[in-house]
Parts: structure tokens; C-alpha cells; sequence
């Protein structure tokens, strides 16, 4: 049996890996490749991860190349005769130290951009990012706005299992929010990041940031974004059954167009506030409730609020084994050492309202039993 | 120990299933941790292809992500302590006596022991999946403070996880007791073949980080049952610094991976070239470098958590290091092909695509080693390209190299070489089927260990899922070449290769039950 199509082979794979990186545009659908980015860090790292992927090719090309002209020349079908030298001092210093050399000339401009991604400091904007099992919720410390960022609804609906919708059309499959973070272009944005249960990692890769969201502890990272558009990412770090469905949406828009946002925002906020103060009807908190419970609490009890045995509790007929009183601090305060999280710091009253109520009366006897906004701010 | 030596060798194997169960031979023990290990190859890989199924097209169809994790999970544990190990153990149980010229293992009951622990092991560890609440779905990594949450299962994966690591410890120290104190006459330490050199420097690795294994894991388990908080901030812990204990495990783990298969090429391509090995001294000291180096790393898997700057360089900069001592050896491979007279049989293609393959997966290791440009590819399907490149082409292409190498050795009879081609040509092209285009889904942004994805990865993860299939089915042809080398007539000479030197060649093959007794004398190194 001949061996050299197997190196021929290898060759040409990374022969035509190197032709589909160079070549973007033709295979942008294909996603070959890292992307440039838009950002000077990102720019600068996918410099480097060219010229590492080049000395690897010519280190590669050459030892595979010494590799394949001896299986083809120093083999016995063609008579070879072997040799029975088993060392070069001269050879191996050689290649000792060679590569050490090559090594060292890598490791300077890999120091120097290091050295620059960790430097915060002379931010302009704060952005607070706290990861949940699963979305990511943003805060604007300057500004008083904090929201969640949950995975888009037509995702949301495609990724069930059978959900029998193609996922190919839905735009942006999985990597679509509700609610995207906002970010004004040419800005040093500085990030706080930290998680609320679990180890999370934030990623977008046309920023080349990415790091670990650590309960307990508040990471800095920062950016700066040079053109206005839509960035995805998602989250990397293994975090549970929905790991894969908590991306990261950045929407970069012009200084002005950031500040119409801001007043947006704090106005929708303040009118949120006074929903807590009038009484909602049984119908309205049901609407919400189910709103509420498919972003935030259909991951783990399911649909059918039938849970997944074992690992997460059913909901059904849970209004005969909680009191009203002790469902509403189930949700508020979570159950330490489990999945269930504190809603209370996530909700608003009204929200928390609302999903208890539909919680009660979605699957089991329902009794209509209700609770109102104003009581989940008396219990808080 | 003397003692046993000369009193053993007077009886032979006890009759019946029994044999299996009491025996203290070194040989019988090295196949049933060989067989062990395939059984063991044939329900991770089951596992694997439960995860490439559900990834064959985007949506989920198959699995709930729930049960996608435990099987990525359930997966990794098994290939690593129950494949890749236990066949390395496997292969020093057999060869390691026979290729220093000793009778036996040097403590034979604790090796029956430390092969016994496994099954019962791993008959815990896969049993959790069908506990109510499934398996371990956090990663083989255990990371806190996902690992704490969940089922019941925990306890059970920590208790299989102390049996795993007990029998590697009994089976380390049984290695080294052997090659200090059993090498025959003029056996001499630079002498030793590099398998047993690998070997000799993998046992001292397991001995020493195997128990700090054990101690992080204990900790998850105090952490969950007992209150403590090591890895809660609310306590005064920190979750990062499980990740620091478990990695400093870790990374030396990987080279345990690694070290014995970098011994077996470097016993079958002199072998097949006809040619000493190039640098034998050179290959002992770049294994051992790296497996000093292994101990200064271990924060290269975690870059991201938000190390200090300095923390961040100085394990760039070891990191890069490796590549030094890694390259020797490549180049020590090559330069031993050089001016050979090679043959390719099975064993030599396994090797020869180990060396390719192994290689690619060192490149893209080196790109990872480089901080800046790792927070890019940290956690996503660019890493699982190359430790899949470093471990299936490379730990598992050298493990069935030197089944191949070593199999009409022990049966006694010569293997179907038509089909251990057609194993090889067949698991090469699906390997790189399957595991080439991650780097590109990688890079493009996919992160790892998601049971769904967005559709712009869709094409790549499909021609992996169809390689996936191919390399799994392929690997059928092992178990049948092997049992039809057991139950054939071709009988092997006690030099079953034109090229080969080792000790083991001057036994007859197969082997007699009691190894060498009494010993050969070693004038000169053998290689
Ligand atoms: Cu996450």
C-alpha cells in the first residue's frame, strides 16, 4: 500500500485552508475564519492570528515536506538501503534553538497587545453585565437603566425540541435578543462583569472580548467600538441545560442616537413603576404570567410546567402544595443551592404578579386565585 | 518480591473463568486492561455520536440539551480514564517486564487489584445516567458552581472518580517498583526502550497530580454536602480556585495522555525504517522537559477567568516553551525516517499519521498558547479540534499502533494486514472528517459544549457528523482483526519484524506465561 496520498493529503487540507483564509469574502457564508472585527484590539489579533497560522503552514509544509520525500525515496519497494546514523549534535542544537528564537519573536507583539487589553483605565461609559442562567442583564450604573437580555421569541419557539420550525428561517437563529445592549460608537466602554448563579463567559468576537462572568467577583474588561451596527456573540462558558441559548446582541449607534435611547429608557422605566399601583384583572396578570414564564421559567419547568424529572421540579397543581405566600417567596428569594434563582432582584412587581398567578391557573384546577403588583412590593 | 520470582513461574494459568479474576500475571492482567479499555473506546464513542447526531443539523431533534450535556460530560470521562488510560496501562502491564527483561510485574497482587477497581468504577460512574436527574452534566471539568447544582448524581461521579484515581496510583508505583528493580543485567536506565522511558516519567506525572484530583474533587463534595465554601464567594471561597486546583491536575493529565504514545511511535518507526532511533538521548530529555514543564502551565486553560497581567504572561510564555522539547521530538521522528529502508504496515501507518496529525494538533496548540489571541478561541470549537487532534489521531493512533506492533506478539499469530490497512485508510480520512472543519466552525465563532447552533455553522458540523459515523463504524475493524488473529492459523515468529530489536522479540511469540526467568543480559542499547 503507497503512503504518500495520506501526506499528499494533509497537505493540500491545509494547502486549501490557507487559500479559503485569504480568500474572506467568497466564503464569508462558509464562516472560515476569525473575523477581522471592528475594533483596534480585534484588528490586532486577527493580525496575529494570521501570522501564527502562517508560521505554522511553513513549519508544517517543510517537516511534513522532509517527511513525505523520504517515504517516497527511503523506502525498501525501491531499494533503499538504511543508514545507521542515530545523531547530530549540530542538527539538534539546531533545532533547539531555532524555534526558540521563533518562539521569543511571537511572544513580544503577543505581550505587547496584552498588556493593552488590560488597560481600562480612561473609560468613558460603564457598562454593568451580570450573567443568569440563561440571559445576560445589563445595567448603565450613569444612567439608571438596567434591563435583561433575553433570547429572541422566534429562536426561542424554533429551538424546542421537534419544535417543527426550520431553523434556517428564522433570521438570526440563536443569535438574536429581545432587548440588545446599546453602545455609542468611538467610546471607551468599560465593562464590569460578574454572575448571578453560575460561571458565564460574554463574548463578542467582532470586539475580540471575551471573559468569564465569576459570581462573586467583578471582572473588568473594556472596548471601543469604531462602526455602528449589529454585533452577535454568545455565551462560552458552559452554564447548564441552556447553555447554548443566552447570546450576546450589541447594537453600536451614533453619540446622538445613544442619548434619545437613554431618555427612552428611563421614561418606559418610570411608567413600569406605576403599574404596581392599580389592581390588574385575572386576564391581564394570566396575558403577562405566560409572557413572563416562556422568557424566564419555561427553560427548566417546560411548557407544560411539567419540569424534567429529577433535575427540575414540575409546576402542576402546585397551587395545593404552596400557600400563595409561600409561592411568591419561592420566586422572590430562589432556593439556595439549586437553579432557582431570586427572581425578586430580576422582576418587577407586576411581572412577579403576574407569573405567580399564571403559575397557579396555566395547568392545574384553576381556581382563579390571584395576586396582585401591590402585594408582591408589600412582601419585597 | 525475590520470593514470588522464583516460586511462580513452577505453575501456569488457573483453569477457567477463574484465571481472570485471581490471576497476579502481568500479561493476563495487561489483556484484561486491554479489553477493558476497547469495551470501554466502543460506549464513549456511543456517546460521542449521540452529541454529533444531534448536532448533524441545526435545531434540536434527538436529545434534550439536558441529557446533550451529560453525554458531552459522560463522554470525555469515559475516553480519558477509561480508554486512553487503562490501554496505556494496559500496554505497560504487557510490554513493560518483557522489555526490561524481568519475570513479572514487581508487586503482581496489587496489580490484580488496581485492574479489578475499574469495572466496578465505571459500572458507578455510567450508572448515574440512569439515576433520577441523569449523570454529571457539568463538563468532565466538574467546574463549581454548576458541578454543585442538579441531580443526586455528584457523590457517586466523586466516588468513581477516587476508585479511578486509586487504581492509577497502584498502577504508577507498580511501574516504576518494576523498572527500578526488575531491569535485567546491563539493562541500564539509558538503555531502556523510550516506551519504558515514557512510561517511567508518566508514572511519576500520575503520581503525583492524580491526588490532587482526588483532593478537588473531595472539596466539590464538602462544598455541596457538608457546607463548607471553598468555591463560594458568599463563604469566603472562590469558584476560580477550583479551576487552579483542578487544572494544576490538569495539565500534567494531558501529557499522561500523551507521553506513552509519543514511547510507542518511537519504538515502531525505527522498527519500520530499519534505522536506530535518531536522538535517543535527546527524546529522553525532551520528555522529561515537558513533563516539567506540564507543572508550570496549568493556567493556560484558563486565560479568561481574568488573571492578573502577570499571571497572564508568565503562562503564555511557559506555554510557548513547550513547543521546544514537542518539536525535538517531531523532528527526532522524521530524521529517523531519513535514509531508512521503511515498510509500511499497519503499525507504521498508524505511526506515520500519528506524527502528522499529532503535529497539526501541536500548531494549533501553539496558536492557543498565545494569550491574546486565545480569548478569541478559548471555549470554542477551535479547542475541541485540537485536543481531538492531540488525542484521537494522536493518543489513540499511537495506543493502535502498538496493538498492531505488539498483536501477533501476543496471540502468537499474524493479523490480517489487508484489513489493518483498510482500519487505518478508513479511520484517517473520517478523523479529519470529522474533526478538520471544527477549527473552521471554531474560528468562525462557535462555542463549544451548545447541542444547538446558529444555521451559518450548519454545513461544517454536518460533513463532521458524517465523519464522526464513518471513524466510529471503522473502528469495528479492530475487534475483529483482533479476534481473528486469536483464532487464527498464521503462526508469528519470535521476530515478528524484519526491523525490530527489543527484548521482546527474542521471547517467543506467544510469550511463555512466566516472562523472562532468568534474565538476559543487556551488553548494549537495543533500539
Ligand atoms: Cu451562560
Amino acid at each position: 500500500m503507497n503512503a504518500s496520498p495520506r501526506a499528499a493529503r494533509a497537505f493540500s487540507a491545509r494547502l486549501s485552508a490557507l487559500l479559503f483564509a485569504f480568500a474572506p469574502p467568497a466564503f464569508a457564508d462558509w464562516g472560515l475564519n476569525l473575523p477581522r472585527g471592528i475594533t483596534e484590539i480585534s484588528r490586532d489579533v486577527y493580525l496575529m492570528h494570521m501570522v501564527v497560522l502562517w508560521i505554522c503552514v511553513v513549519i508544517g509544509v517543510a517537516v511534513f515536506g522532509v517527511m513525505t520525500y523520504s517515504i517516497v525515496k527511503h523506502r525498501k519497494s525501491v531499494g533503499a538501503k538504511p543508514a545507521q546514523f542515530s545523531h547530530s549534535t549540530t542538527a539538534e542544537i539546531v533545532w533547539s534553538v531555532v524555534p526558540f528564537f521563533i518562539l521569543v519573536a511571537m511572544a513580544i507583539p503577543a505581550a505587547k497587545a496584552l498588556i493593552k487589553m488590560e488597560d481600562s483605565s480612561n473609560s468613558e461609559l460603564t457598562v454593568k453585565i451580570t450573567g443568569h442562567q440563561w440571559k445576560w442583564e445589563y445595567e448603565y450604573p450613569d444612567y439608571g437603566i438596567r434591563f435583561f437580555s433575553n433570547l429572541g421569541e422566534a429562536s426561542r419557539k424554533a429551538r424546542e425540541l421537534d419544535s417543527g420550525i426550520d431553523p434556517r428561517t428564522v433570521p438570526n437563529y440563536l443569535l438574536e435578543v429581545d432587548k440588545p445592549m446599546v453602545l455609542p460608537v468611538g467610546t471607551k466602554v468599560r465593562f464590569l462583569l460578574t454572575s448571578n448563579d453560575v460561571l458565564h463567559a460574554w463574548w463578542v468576537p467582532d470586539f475580540a472580548v471575551k471573559k468569564d462572568a465569576v459570581p462573586g467577583f467583578i471582572r473588568e474588561m473594556w472596548t471601543v467600538v469604531d462602526e455602528p451596527g449589529t454585533y452577535r456573540g454568545q455565551c462560552a462558558e458552559l452554564c447548564g441545560r441552556d447553555h447554548g441559548f443566552m447570546p450576546v446582541v450589541v447594537e453600536a449607534v451614533s453619540a446622538a442616537q445613544f442619548d434619545q435611547w437613554v431618555v427612552a429608557e428611563q421614561t418606559a422605566a418610570a411608567a413600569e413603576a406605576g403599574a404596581a399601583d392599580r389592581a390588574w384583572t385575572i386576564s391581564e396578570l394570566m396575558e403577562r404570567g405566560q409572557a413572563v414564564y416562556n422568557t424566564n421559567c419555561v427553560a427548566c419547568h417546560q411548557a407544560n410546567g411539567q419540569g424534567i424529572p429529577g433535575a427540575f421540579p414540575g409546576l402542576v397543581g402546585i397551587e395545593d402544595k404552596l400557600t400563595l405566600e409561600q409561592h411568591l417567596d419561592v420566586v422572590l428569594n430562589g432556593v439556595p443551592a439549586t437553579a432557582m434563582q431570586a427572581f425578586g432582584a430580576q422582576l418587577s412587581d407586576a411581572d412577579i404578579a403576574a407569573v405567580v398567578t399564571y403559575e397557579r391557573n396555566a395547568w392545574g384546577q384553576q381556581k382563579e386565585e390571584m395576586l396582585q403588583p401591590s402585594e408582591v412590593r408589600a412582601a419585597r | 518480591m525475590n520470593a514470588h520470582a522464583t516460586t511462580a513461574h513452577h505453575h501456569g494459568p488457573a483453569p477457567g473463568l477463574l484465571r481472570w479474576v485471581t490471576t497476579t500475571n502481568h500479561k493476563d492482567i495487561g489483556t484484561l486492561y486491554l479489553w477493558f479499555s476497547l469495551l470501554m473506546f466502543f460506549i464513549g464513542g456511543s456517546m460521542a455520536l449521540v452529541v454529533r447526531a444531534e448536532l448533524f443539523q441545526p435545531g434540536l431533534q434527538i436529545v434534550d440539551p439536558h441529557f446533550f450535556n451529560q453525554m458531552t460530560t459522560m463522554h470525555a470521562l469515559v475516553m480519558i480514564f477509561g480508554v486512553v488510560m487503562p490501554a496505556f496501562v494496559g500496554l505497560a502491564n504487557w510490554m513493560v517486564p518483557i522489555m526490561i527483561g524481568a519475570p513479572d510485574m514487581a508487586l503482581p497482587r496489587m496489580n490484580n487489584w488496581s485492574f479489578w477497581i475499574l469495572p466496578f468504577a465505571f459500572t458507578m460512574l455510567i450508572g448515574t445516567l440512569f439515576m433520577e436527574g441523569g449523570g454529571p452534566s457539568a463538563g468532565w471539568t466538574l467546574y463549581p458552581p454548576l458541578s454543585l447544582q442538579g441531580g443526586n448524581s455528584l457523590p457517586f461521579v466523586i466516588f468513581a472518580i477516587h476508585m479511578m484515581g486509586a487504581s492509577s496510583i497502584m498502577g504508577a508505583i507498580n511501574i516504576i517498583a518494576t523498572i527500578m528493580n526488575l531491569r535485567a543485567p546491563g539493562m541500564t536506565y539509558m538503555r531502556m526502550p523510550l516506551f519504558v522511558w515514557t512510561w517511567f516519567i508518566t508514572a511519576y506525572l500520575l503520581i503525583a497530580v492524580m491526588p490532587v484530583l482526588a483532593g478537588a474533587v473531595t472539596m466539590l463534595l464538602t462544598d455541596k454536602f457538608f457546607a463548607t465554601s471553598f468555591f463560594s464567594a458568599a463563604g469566603g471561597g472562590d469558584p476560580v480556585m477550583f479551576q487552579h486546583i483542578f487544572w494544576f491536575f490538569g495539565h500534567p493529565e494531558v501529557y499522561i495522555l500523551i507521553l506513552p504514545a509519543f514511547g510507542l511511535v518511537s519504538e515502531v518507526i525505527p522498527t519500520f525504517s530499519r534505522k536506530p532511533l535518531f536522538g535517543y538521548d535527546s527524546m529522553v530529555y525532551a520528555t522529561a522537559s515537558i513533563a516539567f514543564l506540564s507543572f508550570i502551565v496549568w493556567a493556560h486553560h484558563m486565560f479568561t477567568v481574568g488573571m492578573p497581567l502577570a499571571g497572564e504572561l508568565f503562562f503564555m510564555f511557559t506555554t510557548m516553551l513547550i513547543a521546544v522539547p514537542t518539536g525535538v521530538k517531531v523532528f527526532n521522528w522524521v530524521s529517523t525516517m531519513w535514509r531508512g529502508a521503511m515498510t509500511f504496515e499497519t503499525p507504521m501507518l498508524f505511526a506515520l499519521g500519528f506524527v502528522v496529525m499529532f503535529t497539526i494538533g501541536g500548531f494549533s496548540g501553539l496558536m492557543l498558547a498565545m494569550t491574546p489571541i486565545d480569548f478569541q478561541y478559548h471555549d470554542t470549537y477551535f479547542v475541541v479540534a485540537h485536543f481531538h487532534y492531540v488525542l484521537v489521531p494522536g493518543a489513540l493512533f499511537g495506543i493502535i499502533s502498538g496493538v498492531y506492533y505488539w498483536l501477533p506478539k501476543w496471540t502468537g499469530r499474524h493479523y490480517n494486514e489487508t484489513l489493518g490497512k483498510w482500519h487505518f485508510w478508513l479511520s484517517t480520512f473520517f478523523v479529519n472528517l470529522l474533526f478538520f472543519p471544527m477549527h473552521f466552525v471554531g474560528l468562525a465563532g462557535m462555542p463549544r459544549r451548545i447541542p444547538d447552533y446558529a444555521v451559518q455553522f450548519a454545513d461544517f458540523n454536518a460533513i463532521a457528523t458524517i465523519g464522526a459515523f464513518g471513524f466510529g463504524f471503522a473502528q469495528i475493524l479492530l475487534p475483529v482483526i483482533v479476534v481473528m488473529s486469536i483464532l487464527g492459523r498464521k503462526k508469528a515468529p519470535a521476530r515478528v519484524w524484519e526491523g525490530a530489536h527489543g527484548l521482546e522479540w527474542t521471547l517467543s511469540s506467544p510469550p511463555p506465561y512466566h516472562s523472562f526467568s532468568p534474565q538476559p543480559v543487556v551488553r548494549s542499547r537495543i533500539i
